[in-house]
């Protein structure tokens, strides 16, 4: 399929920036309250760049949207979305099957697992990313169906105790709740699937 | 020429005051960059401002980073990596506290220490 790239931009860069308060809340009870005005510093700055972005073709286009965050948000979660964004950039053909998006989202989970020495299990964005990558390389994945296992792992994240991150320095404590960086991956892929089901 | 120090904080007054701190140690022989806060000013890090202080307190003996918690370590480590590899190879983050360890750093750097010597000297301050 062709990837309606700059819808895709959009609307993850709104639903980011709309849900700026929500995220900054459960970064607060776990973290250092920044994870929202970060993202939305980002994603803003995205934006911004638009025409400068959309100006390559959608692999460049990618990578630049992946360093625009790297240099913009300002937190942990630059590069980590940063790394996200440029390896989609550098792994996704043409025209990605949905085994593709797998293979590509893949490759970004094991760049972020690099990048933020953390694996699945951690209680971090990899919570979300690695069962959604899975599921799509299986090649059975619906659109349905993909939405529903990023809330689910999103949620998921709520018994985990931290292992990496500011988040950790709470022990036991960061038990119960939700990982803000498990929520704003489970909000993308959220926007991911409703401008592909025509509803963004 | 000395091993250059690099300090990163969440906060551009912790930075400053560390950087300080390491002037009143060592004076100005040792090459020295500091940086904290995000794109906007609040607190956190940028990778823009890590480049500009790892540029200023470039040394070809090389440059031992300091910094605070989390994000500044990420951050420190993109940053790195998007330099060119002759620049990449002569730079060291140090696992030690921000302040303490930048005016150890700054002391072993003064001295003539090589970069191993300056990161296993700021790192003596980490338990093991
Ligand atoms: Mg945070």
């Amino acid at each position: 399929m062709a990837l309606p790239l700059e819808t895709l931009l959009d609307t993850v860069s709104a639903r980011i920036i709309s849900a700026a308060d929500e995220l900054t809340a459960l970064d607060s009870a776990i973290g250092d309250a920044d994870h929202g005005l970060n993202m939305k510093r980002g994603f803003e700055a995205v934006q911004a760049d638009k025409a400068g972005i959309f100006a390559k073709p959608p692999g460049e286009a990618l990578k630049a949207v992946g360093m625009t965050l790297v240099m913009k948000v300002g937190g942990a979660s630059g590069p980590l979305y940063g790394t996200l964004f440029m390896t989609l950039g550098k792994e996704l053909p043409e025209n990605p099957s949905v085994a593709d998006l797998g293979r590509a989202l893949q490759a970004s989970v094991t760049a972020l697992k690099a990048r933020g020495k953390a694996d699945i299990g951690n209680k971090t964005m990899l919570d979300v990313l690695g069962p959604v990558a899975a599921h799509l390389e299986s090649g059975s994945a619906s659109i349905e169906s993909v939405r529903a296992l990023a809330t689910e792992s999103a949620k998921a994240t709520i018994p985990m105790k931290a292992i990496r991150g500011r988040a950790s320095f709470l022990g036991d404590r960061s038990i119960g709740h939700m990982d803000p960086g498990a929520r704003s991956s489970e909000i993308m892929i959220t926007a991911v699937c409703d401008v592909l089901e025509g509803k963004p | 020429m000395t091993v250059g120090i690099v300090i990163v904080s969440h906060s551009p007054d912790v930075a400053k005051g560390a950087a300080d701190m390491v002037r009143q140690m060592v004076g100005n022989e040792v090459p020295l960059g500091f940086c904290g806060g995000n794109p906007d000013g609040g607190l956190g890090t940028s990778v823009e401002k890590i480049l500009a202080a790892i540029d200023a307190a470039w040394s070809e003996d090389g440059i031992a980073i300091l910094v605070d918690l989390g994000g500044a370590e990420t951050n420190s480590e993109m940053a790195i990596e998007m330099l060119p590899e002759e620049r990449r190879q002569k730079i060291v983050i140090c696992n030690a506290p921000v302040v303490e360890g930048a005016v150890m750093a700054a002391t072993e750097a003064w001295g003539g220490g090589s970069l191993a010597d300056v990161k296993r000297t700021a790192e003596e301050l980490s338990p093991q």
